[in-house]
């Protein structure tokens, strides 16, 4: 034991199983999980980050399964983060992105760890952006993290991807609904997977117009078609040319700096949720109780809780 | 805080069939509320035990099939061993005579079970070995 009374800082760049081991414990979160964060904390912002989120079975992970081998085809190392969701009833999870990615099983330039939301709303873990801070630490080139998105939850995903890549398919519907989800908003690449089905075609044409429709934005994202199997050169290319876009003036350092703050405002929202809830347990069932007898709104309830917890 | 879920990876090694019993399992897993990690069919050992190092299992579970027991279990707990994964227990099933389980024993596997076992079996077996084991592991990591 340390002087603290922690573990020392394992060997992130060197050893498998120790990095292995740190992820855990970020997972895990409390103290020890800071005091890794902290030392990690210095040695990032090296790697590029690369989001893929989209609708179950849209083809992330196969994506993934063939974009790596391109990645280091091109001498680069590669670390994967997937988020599966846990089970709400059961804490359990099915982390089944792995499996995909056969193709990377023995390469020791690619780093895969699942991980399971646990209880976090929305589906993207609360760890996730430290698990990613740790694979930057490592040293790993180029990080990608898969998520499942269908809807406003995955706005925390640009907060952590320096590209976002929304993966969507024929048979995950249409570009209306797309849009209602909010994930067009969040796309700087926007991928039609399984180009070799019919209706392909038509999806990434009516996505064209919806993006031409959609008014003045800095970055107008292009729509690639994919078959997540063999050809992703076009996602390939895209990713380039919004890595290009972002290394001029100082647009990758601000997109960083907002994302930074938003995560320090979710992080800060949710302790601060987490202790009220803490604190407020007995008065938050009474109140409750009243407002089933009729006494009172929810809305009255939940302001008089409010006054009263607020310092 | 309570502690965190188990970790199992689920994989079915070797060349033979289909994969259903080794899904029917991490089902069962997942929903005895452990996190499954499931890696599906054709992985060599040296795979398996790369994905077990990173992704930082309490257990292995084989699916074997194929009479290829006596190769893929030793083969398999000397490669955790020699990664630094000794506490990481190695179980499974499949048709396995008992004396080849008695040897695999030996060789240091955990129990094996056969076809139709019950899930809670499986699942009171896993909870109890990870149990003893996790302790050990979070020895490992600290210095003398
Ligand atoms: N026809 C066709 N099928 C594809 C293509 N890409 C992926 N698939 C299949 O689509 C299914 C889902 O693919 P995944 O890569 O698991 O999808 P995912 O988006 O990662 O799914 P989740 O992780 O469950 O959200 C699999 O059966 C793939 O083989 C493609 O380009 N064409
Ligand atoms: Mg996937």
């Amino acid at each position: 034991m340390s002087e603290a009374g922690l573990p020392p800082l394992p060997d992130l760049e060197g050893d498998r199983g120790a990095l292995a081991r740190a992820v855990s414990r970020v997972e895990a979160g409390g103290d020890e999980a800071r005091t890794l964060l902290d030392a990690a904390w210095k040695k990032t912002g090296r790697a590029r980050r690369i989001g893929l989120t989209g609708p179950p079975g849209a083809g992330k992970s196969t994506l993934l399964a063939t974009l790596v081998p391109l990645l280091r085809g091109e001498g680069k190392t590669v670390g994967v983060v997937a988020v599966d969701p846990s089970s709400p009833y059961t804490g359990g999870a099915l982390l089944g992105d792995r499996h995909r990615m056969a193709r990377s099983a023995a390469d020791d330039g690619v780093f895969v760890r699942s991980v399971a939301s646990r209880g976090a709303a929305g589906g993207l873990a609360r760890a996730v952006p430290a698990v990613l801070d740790l694979l930057d630490a490592a040293g790993f080139d180029v990080l990608c993290v898969e998520t499942v998105g269908v809807g406003q939850t995955e706005m925390d995903i640009a907060a952590l991807a320096d590209t976002v890549v929304v993966v969507l398919s024929p048979e995950s519907g249409d570009g209306v609904q797309a849009m209602k989800a909010g994930l067009l908003e969040i796309a700087d690449v926007l991928c039609v997977n399984k180009a070799d089905r019919p209706d392909a075609a038509t999806l990434a044409s009516e996505l064209e117009q919806m993006f031409d429709r959609g008014g003045e934005r800095a970055w107008r994202p292009p729509v690639v078609c994919t078959e997540g199997r063999r050809e992703v050169g076009p996602l390939r290319e895209a990713l380039e040319a919004h890595a290009a876009w972002l290394g001029q003036d100082d647009r990758l350092q601000e997109r960083r700096r907002r994302g930074l703050e938003q995560r320090l405002q979710r992080l800060f929202v949710s302790r601060v949720a987490d202790h009220l809830l803490e604190r407020a347990g007995e008065r938050l069932k009474a109140e409750a109780a009243e407002v089933a007898a009729g006494g009172i709104s929810v809305e009255t309830a939940a302001a008089r809780l409010a006054k009263e917890f607020e310092a | 805080m309570s502690d965190p879920p188990i970790r199992i990876l689920i994989a079915k090694p070797g060349l033979d069939g289909h994969d259903r019993g080794a899904k029917v399992v991490a089902q069962g897993l997942r929903d005895a509320g452990m996190e499954v990690i499931y890696t599906g069919l054709r992985q060599t050992a040296e795979q398996i035990v790369k994905a077990a190092l990173e992704e930082d299992v309490d257990a292995v579970g084989l699916s074997l099939h194929s009479g290829a027991h006596m190769t893929f279990f030793p083969r398999i707990r000397e490669l955790l061993d020699a990664a630094g994964l000794g506490h990481v227990l190695l179980t499974g099933g499949g048709i396995i005579p008992e004396e080849d389980k008695r040897e695999l024993r030996r060789l240091g596997a955990g129990m094996l079970f056969g076809p139709g076992t019950p899930i809670a079996s499986l699942v009171d077996y896993i909870r109890k070995e990870v149990a003893r084991r996790r302790p050990a592991r979070d020895a490992a990591g600290e210095p003398e």
